[in-house]
C-alpha cells in the first residue's frame, strides 16, 4: 500500500469515490451523527449561549496560555505528577521510550489520543521491541488492518463487519477458526476478551487528554467504552499525551465544553466516562497507577499563536466539522493523507506540516460554511482555509496556470467595457453551438466542468448589452 | 429613505454572460416593489473568484471598483446569495486594518441584499402574480442560507405562485457542490456532490427545482441535464417574476409549452 | 535552553508577556481561585423531587437501570433482584466504603459480599457514589482507599447505591462539594462521571452495551439520609 499524503488528495480522493464498502460506511455516517447532533443542540435551550461561553473561556486561556500551563505544572507537580515538555513529536517520541524503558515495558496498552497519531507513537514503539495496543475498539481494529484513523472520534467508520471478522480471524490465532462472527455482539465480544488480557498484562498505559485543568493539575479524557480507563488504573504507570492548548483554568469552566463536546460529537447528554485524573495512587489507594507523568507537545503550534490562526486552537476535537462537511461525507478521512482529515484538518494540517505539503487540502472546499455553524467553539474553518490559500498563493506555491488565470481575470474584470466586448464574443459563440440543446456536452479547458455535467448554453447577448437595449427603447417611447 | 428607493441591480457575472432573463426578473420584481431599478454598467465581477483563491489584492482591487460604482445609490441588490454575501459579509473583511476603505466596505454592506430577501425583508412583499403549473422543490445555496439568512423568503413568495406545489429537499441545507472554482478544481468529489443533490431532488417526485444562485443551478442543471433528466431548473426571481425563458441548460421546448415558460 | 523554557518562551513572546507576568498573571490567578460558575442549564434547577426523576429519566435515557428504594434497610433485595433478574450469581465484589457498612446485606442471605478492589473475572460489583448530577443523569465516583476505581470497570455488572440526598442539579455543585471535601486546588486520584453503562458505536456506527467497562450499570437511589 502506497503511503497515504496530502499530496497526492486528488487522486486518493478519486479512489475514495470508487470504493464501494466506504462510500457505504459514510452513508451511515451521515444520517447518524448529523439528526443526532441536531436533536441534542435542540433539547438544550442554552446550547447557543453554551457555545458562546465556550469560545469566551477558550479565548481567555489561548491568551494567558503560558501563564495556565505553568499554573498547570505546578498544580500537577504537587498531586505527584510528573511533566514533561517537548518541542516536537520525536523528543516527545525519546520521553515516552524513556519512561517505558525504566518500568521495563514490553506492552504498552492505548487509549484513543491523536496527539499519539501525530506522534506516529505506534511504529517507533514497535521499533524499539515495545508492543502498543490499541483499546479503542475502532483503534483496535485499525490497528490490526494496519491503518490510520480516518474520523478523529470514530477511527474505523470506514471498515465494515465482514472486515472486521476477517481482521479477527487472521489475528486472533488461538481461537476456533469457525467461530460464528457475523453479527455485531460477536464481535464486540471476542475483542473484550483478547483486550481484557492485554490491559491486565500491559505495563504503561497511555492515553491522550481532552483537557488539562490548570486549577486541579488534572487531565481528563472522555470515552465510551471505558477503554481509558482500564489503560490508566491497572498499569503501573500512566503516561497522558497532550497538545499544548488543552489546558483551561477551573474544572467550572471545562464544565462547559463538556456540556457541548459530547453533544456535538455523538448526540449524547454526555459521553459515558468522563474521567479527571490528578496524578498517581494515594498512599492507601488499593488501585491506580504509581507513576503519573503527562507530555505536553508544542509540535509546530507555538508559531501560530499570535496570528489569525490562533481560533483553530478553541478546538475540542468533537468532529462535527467532519459529519457535517460534504467533502469528508464523500471521500472519508484517508483521502486527505494526514493525521486529522475534514474541516479542521485542513486548517491544522498545513500549520503542522506546512503549506507547501499540505497546500491541497485547504483548497478542497466548497466554502458551504457548514463546519463552521456546527463547530461548538465557532472556529471560522472557511476563512482560515481561505487565509492559508492566500499564504500559498503570496508565497507562489500554486500552479503557474491557476496564477496567470487568476491575473487575467483580475485584469480584465477591473476594465468592465472591454471586459464585455471580450465576454460578448465568447457568449454569442457558446450560445450558438448550445442553440439546439440548450446545453453544451463539451467544451475547451472546460473538462472539469464537463466531465460530469453539461454546460448550460448562454441565451446570447449579455444583460448589460440587452439592458441598455432597453433603456433606450423606454427612453424613445417616453418621448 | 424614499418610498420610491433607488436599487442598483449587481447583476452578477454568471447572470450577465449566461442567463440575462433572471435579471430582468430581479428587475421587474424590484419594479413591482416600488424601487427605481438602475444597473451601474461599470460593474463585472464582485471579486469572490480571486478572494476565493488567494488572491487578495486582485479581489481589494475590483471590491474598491464595485464600492466606488455602487456606494451612491439606496441600496443594492444581487440575484445571488454568494455574490450578495461577497459584498455583504466579505468585502470588510477584505479591507481590514485599511480605515478608509473599511469604512467605505461597511457602508455599501449595510446596504447590500440578496433579491427575495430584500422584497421581503425590506420591501415587505408578501405575494406575486404569477403561475406556474409545476410540483417544484427548492435548493438553499450555502451563501444564501449561512451568510444571508434567506431561507423563508422565497419559500413565503412561491406559496403565491399559482399552480405552483412545494415539495421539501431530505437535506435541503447541503451544498450542491458547485463551490466556484472548486467544482472545476475537485471534479470528482464536486460530482459525487451534486449526484446527491440531484438524487434528493428526483426524490421529491418534484418536475421542477428551483434556487437563488444561478452557480448552484448551473451545476444541477448541468448534472440533470447530463443524466438526462426531465426536471427543469429556474432561478426563483424567473418563477416569482413569470418572465418567459426555457428552463435551464433544456432548449425551448417545441411550440413552447410547460417546459418553456415559468 | 531546555524545552520547557523553549515553548514558554515562544508562547510569551509571541502573547506579549511582560516578563513578570504583569496584569495577565494577576487575572489569571483571580480566575483560578474564584473558580467561577459559568452558565448552568436550567434542567437541573429543580427541587429534591423533581432532581431525582430528572437524574432517573436521563440516566434511564443512557441505558442504565435505576431502582429507588427507601432506605438503607432496602437496599440488599434491591441488589438481590437486580442479580436474579439477569441471572446472576449472588457473590459480589464490594468498595470497603463506610455507607455501604450501614447497609444490612445479612438480610439478604444468599448475598455473598468481599470487600476488596475488583479483579478478573468478578462478575458484579457495588459502590457507593460521591454525588449525582441530575442534568445529565450521571453518577459521580471518586478512588480512595475505601472505593477503588476498579470496580467501576471490570466487571460486568456494576451496581451503584446513590443516596438521593447527594443528587445536584449540576455538575457544579459537585464541583464544590469536592471542593469540601478534598481542598481548594485539590482532588482525589480519580474522579469518574459515569453516564450509563460502556458501549461502543465503532462497527458499523451501531451502539453496543458492554465494550470495556460494565455491559449492565444498575443504580439504587435511596431515599433517606445516610
Amino acid at each position: 500500500m502506497t503511503e497515504l499524503s496530502p499530496a497526492r488528495f486528488s487522486e486518493q480522493a478519486a479512489a475514495a469515490l470508487k470504493d464501494a464498502a466506504l462510500q457505504r460506511a459514510l452513508g451511515n455516517m451521515r444520517i447518524g451523527f448529523i439528526e443526532k447532533r441536531r436533536k441534542a443542540a435542540d433539547k438544550l435551550p442554552e446550547f447557543e449561549a453554551l457555545r458562546d461561553e465556550g469560545v469566551a473561556i477558550k479565548n481567555h486561556t489561548l491568551a494567558h496560555l503560558d501563564l495556565y500551563l505553568e499554573a498547570y505544572e505546578k498544580k500537577a507537580v504537587e498531586a505527584g505528577g510528573q511533566v514533561h515538555w517537548a518541542r516536537d513529536a520525536g523528543e516527545a517520541r525519546q520521553i515516552v521510550l524513556r519512561i517505558c524503558r525504566d518500568a521495563g515495558a514490553r506492552t504498552v496498552t492505548k487509549g484513543k489520543s491523536m496527539i499519539g497519531e501525530e506522534m506516529h507513537l505506534n511504529p517507533f514503539l514497535e521499533a524499539n521491541d515495545i508492543e502498543p495496543v490499541e483499546t479503542d475498539l475502532g483503534e483496535y481494529i485499525i490497528q490490526l488492518r494496519h491503518e490510520t484513523p480516518s474520523h478523529i472520534i470514530a477511527p474505523a467508520i470506514h471498515v465494515n463487519k465482514d472486515q472486521v471478522a476477517d481482521a479477527f480471524r487472521e489475528h486472533h490465532t488461538a481461537l476456533p477458526p469457525d467461530r460464528p462472527l457475523d453479527e455485531g455482539p460477536d464481535l464486540l465480544a471476542e475483542a473484550r476478551t483478547e483486550l481484557r488480557e492485554r490491559f491486565i498484562e500491559a505495563d504503561v498505559g497511555i492515553t491522550g487528554a481532552n483537557f488539562l485543568i490548570a486549577e486541579t493539575g488534572s487531565s481528563i479524557i472522555v470515552t465510551n467504552e471505558g477503554n481509558g480507563d482500564l489503560t490508566q488504573i491497572l498499569p503501573r504507570v500512566h503516561i497522558v499525551l497532550a497538545s499544548l492548548e488543552k489546558v483551561v483554568p477551573t474544572l467550572e469552566d471545562a464544565t462547559t465544553l463538556m456540556r457541548l463536546l459530547a453533544r456535538s460529537a455523538t448526540g449524547q447528554e454526555m459521553s459515558v466516562y468522563t474521567t479527571v485524573s490528578t496524578g498517581p495512587r494515594r498512599a492507601g489507594d488499593p488501585d491506580g497507577p504509581e507513576e503519573y507523568h503527562v507530555i505536553l507537545l508544542d509540535n509546530g503550534r507555538s508559531a501560530l499563536y499570535g496570528t489569525e490562526f490562533q481560533e483553530v486552537f478553541r478546538c475540542i476535537r468533537c468532529g462535527a466539522c467532519l459529519n457535517h462537511c460534504p467533502v469528508y461525507g464523500a471521500i472519508g478521512g484517508h483521502a486527505y493523507g494526514t493525521v486529522y482529515p475534514g474541516p479542521i484538518g485542513k486548517v491544522l494540517s498545513p500549520a503542522l506540516m506546512g503549506i507547501d505539503k499540505a497546500g491541497k487540502l485547504p483548497n478542497a472546499s466548497s466554502f458551504c460554511g457548514r463546519c463552521e455553524e456546527v463547530c461548538p467553539m465557532r472556529i471560522p474553518l472557511p476563512k482560515l482555509m481561505r487565509h492559508w490559500r492566500e499564504e500559498e498563493y503570496d508565497r507562489k506555491l500554486n500552479p503557474a496556470a491557476v496564477r496567470w488565470g487568476l491575473g487575467l481575470w483580475a485584469w480584465a474584470v477591473r476594465r468592465p467595457a472591454l471586459y464585455r466586448f471580450g465576454a460578448r464574443f465568447a457568449i454569442a459563440g457558446m450560445a450558438f453551438l448550445g442553440r439546439r440543446r440548450g446545453h453544451l456536452k463539451a467544451l475547451p479547458m472546460a473538462g472539469g466542468w464537463t466531465a460530469h455535467r453539461n454546460l448550460p448554453a448562454p441565451q446570447g447577448g449579455t444583460f448589460h448589452d440587452l439592458w441598455r437595449k432597453r433603456k433606450s427603447t423606454r427612453r424613445r417611447t417616453d418621448r | 429613505m424614499p418610498d420610491s428607493p433607488t436599487v442598483a441591480l449587481f447583476v452578477t457575472c454568471l447572470v450577465d454572460l449566461f442567463r440575462p432573463s433572471v435579471g430582468f426578473a430581479a428587475v421587474k420584481l424590484l419594479e413591482q416593489a416600488g424601487c427605481t431599478v438602475e444597473a451601474p454598467s461599470a460593474q463585472a465581477c464582485c471579486g469572490q473568484p480571486g478572494y476565493n483563491s488567494g488572491d487578495r489584492k486582485s479581489a481589494q482591487a475590483i471590491a474598491k471598483g464595485v464600492i466606488a460604482a455602487f456606494e451612491g445609490y439606496d441600496y443594492v441588490v444581487a440575484p445571488s446569495g454568494s455574490c450578495g454575501g461577497m459584498i455583504a459579509k466579505h468585502y470588510p473583511e477584505l479591507f481590514a486594518g485599511d480605515p478608509a476603505w473599511q469604512a467605505r466596505a461597511e457602508a455599501l454592506a449595510a446596504k447590500t441584499h440578496e433579491l427575495i430577501s430584500y422584497l421581503v425583508d425590506v420591501r415587505g412583499m408578501t405575494a406575486v402574480e404569477s403561475r406556474l403549473d409545476a410540483v417544484c422543490t427548492y435548493h438553499d445555496s450555502c451563501s444564501s442560507l449561512r451568510e444571508m439568512k434567506v431561507k423563508a423568503q422565497p419559500r413565503r413568495l412561491l406559496q403565491s405562485v399559482e399552480g405552483l406545489a412545494l415539495r421539501e429537499l431530505e437535506t435541503p441545507e447541503v451544498c450542491c457542490g458547485f463551490g466556484g472554482a472548486f467544482c472545476v478544481k475537485y471534479p470528482d468529489i464536486s460530482n459525487a456532490m451534486v449526484a446527491d443533490k440531484t438524487a434528493d431532488i428526483a426524490q421529491t417526485g418534484a418536475d421542477t427545482v428551483l434556487a437563488g444562485d444561478l452557480g448552484c443551478l448551473m451545476n444541477i442543471a448541468g448534472k440533470l441535464s447530463r443524466d438526462g433528466s426531465a426536471i427543469r431548473a429556474w432561478h426563483v426571481a424567473e418563477v416569482l417574476a413569470g418572465v418567459e425563458a426555457p428552463p435551464i441548460a433544456q432548449a425551448e421546448t417545441p411550440g413552447g409549452g410547460s417546459g418553456g415558460r415559468p | 535552553m531546555n524545552s520547557r523554557e523553549a515553548i514558554l518562551g515562544d508562547l510569551r513572546q509571541k502573547l506579549n508577556r511582560p516578563a513578570d507576568g504583569g496584569a495577565g498573571a494577576q487575572a489569571v490567578a483571580e480566575r483560578l481561585s474564584a473558580h467561577r460558575r459559568n452558565l448552568i442549564p436550567q434542567r437541573g434547577q429543580l427541587d429534591r423531587a423533581g432532581r431525582i426523576d430528572l437524574f432517573e429519566d436521563y440516566a434511564a435515557g443512557a441505558d442504565a437501570t435505576v431502582a429507588r428504594v427507601s432506605s438503607a434497610e432496602a437496599v440488599p433485595a434491591a441488589v438481590a433482584d437486580f442479580l436474579k433478574a439477569h441471572n446472576l450469581p449472588a457473590n459480589l465484589v464490594r468498595a470497603p466504603d463506610a455507607d455501604l457498612d450501614t447497609v444490612p446485606w445479612e438480610s439478604q442471605p444468599t448475598l455473598t459480599l468481599e470487600a476488596r478492589k475488583a479483579e478478573e473475572p468478578d462478575a458484579a460489583s457495588v459502590t457507593a457514589a460521591f454525588g449525582a448530577v441530575a442534568e445529565t443523569g450521571t453518577l459521580v465516583l471518586v478512588s480512595g482507599d475505601d472505593s477503588p476505581t476498579t470496580l467501576n470497570f471490570l466487571p460486568e455488572n456494576h451496581i451503584v447505591v446513590l443516596w438521593a440526598d447527594r443528587i445536584s442539579g449540576d455538575y457544579e455543585a459537585q464541583w464544590s462539594a469536592l471542593r469540601d471535601r478534598y481542598g481548594e486546588g485539590a482532588l482525589p486520584r480519580t474522579v469518574n462521571l459515569v453516564t450509563g453503562p460502556s458501549r461502543s458505536a465503532d462497527i458499523e456506527q451501531t451502539i453496543q452495551l458492554g465494550a470495556h467497562g460494565p455491559r449492565r450499570l444498575h443504580i439504587v437511589i435511596v431515599d433517606e439520609r445516610p
